[in-house]
């Protein structure tokens, strides 16, 4: 009998499933019963990741945890594994969401139908793709997490949204089934979807089959680089997150990390030094298209006037970012972009989040509001009453342009913020390069320098054009339910800056576990007979 | 079977990779149609393509993939004909919500100026 507290790891994707259908049965109607639920199953969440995450940073043993749905054993099975860096991703998917979820319920989620739900499944789907084991259990939990990210990239309609939303959802389609081709050449050729034993086995097959092995694996590689954005494959990302509602675009700051993550696990346990032959397979194409996607996002932030925009750009710098320090293969410098990553996310979510909230002083996003609410015919009386008992700070737009300041610190990458630390931690391992790699590594630093300078000349004159300027209108008014999630994901980065020392050597940990995978096919083929 | 099966899977993702760049909405889905389907015929024969085995196991026979069927990539297909059936509903149902707000079925939202 295994204790209860093991069934701990599926709860991250039971909770949010269950709690989803639960909302689709009780309807829109009974808008407080859902409120409840989706408050009560987001913070959940949070408690359980951060329980997961304690327990995956414990000793060497405990470090990889394996759960057999239905105690299959793992050949046959599918298995869900726990280690550091899923942990990771797990508490900063809930801590997102629990503070795109809080801006949300300010307004947001009565602009359009079904938001609690669908962003429940959003979580689903996310805290399954970095739970599981299985190839194959990874493309349906891209699918649960894309099927989900449709809708919320549509909640709250309008021409932009759908314009952006045909091209979003067309492209990943097309993505999926590059995937469901590379998954199914790789069972073909090996025979198994278990993410380890495919490890275990790769290094052992014929020299005839390599080839294939590898093509396999780039293709599937093309579906993880089409999420995650890079060039020339992430020009529809600035177009579809701009035009998400704010809430919505927080959640998917994170939903392009998936395909960073999946890239650096299967990357590292597929093609990592005890690969044989294939060992480095398709790095420096990494580090190449990391190198050309920095340089579009900084020529994108900087040739950008809409302040959403700039937050999209600045999601494919971030994603380009870790890319190429992941390419690197070094494991100095995965630690870093582990450390970036963790730091980047929140900053970009709350970039997206304080967008919306300065932009609805220009009556932009007011507006569309206004008409979606129109056409949903909600009582709009009883809501107007409801927002005036939010409390409207004062000077809103200083407490604003201050959160902006530290967003715009983070992004670039300036001390003494969390972002400062990322980029030095990458830098450092980055720069003593001596061999054939160095070019590319001093162009990596260069391009991780140049980047966040373009990013703070962008964001400077952006931030100038919007709190700089003597009011027009009215000043907006902002409840603290809204500024609440900002100064939240703000804080984060913060206790990141302050703890700088134990959350580094938890990447570097994490990092050797990833480059070095006994521990993790040690895991998972123990629970094979 | 092996040259007709590939035929077939190259007919059907040629043409569906040429409709997926055609600039009208409804071209795109039915291009996304053509290459799920023969992205399935593709999962499918991976499983090797050998005709007159048993599904699963024959009583008595070994359990080997040379007395009895892969059965992996049919579960596989299947799965995968459920996932894109849904979405291309979900995608159907954006392309005529499309339609409705910009008025053409153009896939930027606007014809193109000439």
């Amino acid at each position: 009998m295994m204790p209860w507290t093991s069934h701990l790891m599926i709860a991250p994707i039971i909770l949010p499933l269950l709690v989803g259908a639960l909302m689709v049965l009780a309807g829109e109607r009974r808008r407080m019963l859902v409120t409840g639920l989706a408050i009560a199953s987001t913070t959940a969440l949070v408690v359980i990741a951060i329980l997961l995450l304690l327990r995956a940073s414990g000793t060497e043993e405990t470090a990889t945890q394996v759960y057999r749905l239905g105690n299959w054993p793992a050949q046959f099975g599918i298995v869900l594994v726990l280690d550091r860096l899923s942990a990771l991703m797990l508490v900063l998917t809930a801590l997102l969401g629990l503070c795109a979820l809080t801006f949300a319920l300010a307004r947001w989620h009565k602009a359009g139908a079904h938001f609690h739900p669908l962003f429940q499944f959003q979580l689903m789907g996310l805290n399954g793709a970095f739970l599981t084991g299985d190839l194959f259990n990874l493309f349906v939990f891209f699918e649960v997490m894309l099927a989900a990210s449709y809708g919320l990239v549509l909640h709250g309609s309008g021409t932009a949204r759908v314009r952006a939303g045909l091209h979003y959802i067309a492209i990943n389609l097309a993505a999926s089934l590059l995937f469901l081709v590379g998954v199914s050449m790789l069972y073909g050729l090996v025979g198994t979807l278990n993410m380890a034993d495919l490890a275990s086995r790769i290094p052992a097959l014929p020299a005839q089959d390599r080839g294939l092995v590898e093509a396999g694996a780039a293709i599937l590689g093309i579906a993880f680089l089409i999420k995650a954005g890079m060039w020339p494959m992430g020009f529809w990302l600035p177009t579809t997150y701009a035009a998400a509602s704010a809430p919505a675009a927080a959640i998917l700051s994170i939903l392009s990390k998936v395909g960073v993550y999946a890239l650096l696990r299967i990357w590292l346990l597929f093609f990592g030094e005890g690969a044989g032959d294939s060992a480095g397979f398709g790095g420096t194409w990494l580090v190449v298209g990391g190198l050309l996607t920095i340089a579009f996002g900084s020529i994108a932030v900087l040739a950008t006037q809409n302040m959403a925009r700039l937050a999209g750009a600045a999601v494919l710098v971030s994603s380009g970012t870790l890319l190429a320090a992941i390419g690197v293969g070094q494991v100095g410098v995965t630690a870093g972009a582990l450390f970036y990553l963790a730091s980047s996310v929140p900053g970009i979510a709350a970039l997206f989040l304080l967008i919306e909230l300065a932009e609805r002083g220009r009556d932009v996003g007011a507006d569309v509001l206004a008409v979606t609410r129109e056409a949903f015919g909600e009582a709009e009386e009883e809501d107007m009453e409801d927002e005036e008992i939010g409390v409207a700070i004062p000077a809103a737009k200083a407490v604003l342009g201050m959160s902006f300041f530290a967003c715009a610190l983070l992004l670039a990458g300036l001390p003494p913020l969390s972002g400062f630390l990322a980029k030095f931690a990458m830098l450092a391992p980055l720069l003593p390069s001596e061999g054939e790699a160095g070019l590319l590594r001093w162009t990596l630093s260069a391009a991780l320098l140049l980047s966040g300078l373009a990013t703070i000349i962008a964001m400077t004159r952006a931030g100038i054009d919007a709190f700089w300027v003597t009011p027009e209108g009215n000043l907006p008014r902002i409840g603290l339910m809204e500024f609440a999630p900002v100064l939240l994901l703000l804080a984060l980065s913060l206790a990141m800056t302050v703890g700088a020392g134990p959350v580094l050597q938890y990447m570097q940990v994490t990092a050797d576990a990833l480059h070095a995978p006994t521990a993790y096919l040690r895991g998972v083929m123990g629970a094979m007979p | 079977m092996e040259l007709v099966v590939a035929l077939g899977i190259g007919v059907l993702t040629g043409s569906g990779m040429w409709l997926l760049l055609r600039p009208r909405t409804f071209q795109v889905i039915m291009g996304l149609s053509l290459l799920s389907y023969a992205v399935n015929l593709f999962i499918f024969s991976t499983g090797g393509l050998r005709t007159g085995l048993a599904p699963v196991l024959e009583p008595g026979a070994v359990g080997s993939l040379a007395n009895h069927a892969d059965p992996l990539p049919q579960a596989l297909v299947l799965t995968a004909i459920v996932i894109s059936f849904a979405t291309t509903a979900l995608f159907l149902v954006v392309l005529i919500a499309s339609r409705g707000l910009t008025g053409t079925d153009h896939v930027d939202g606007r014809e193109r100026e000439r």
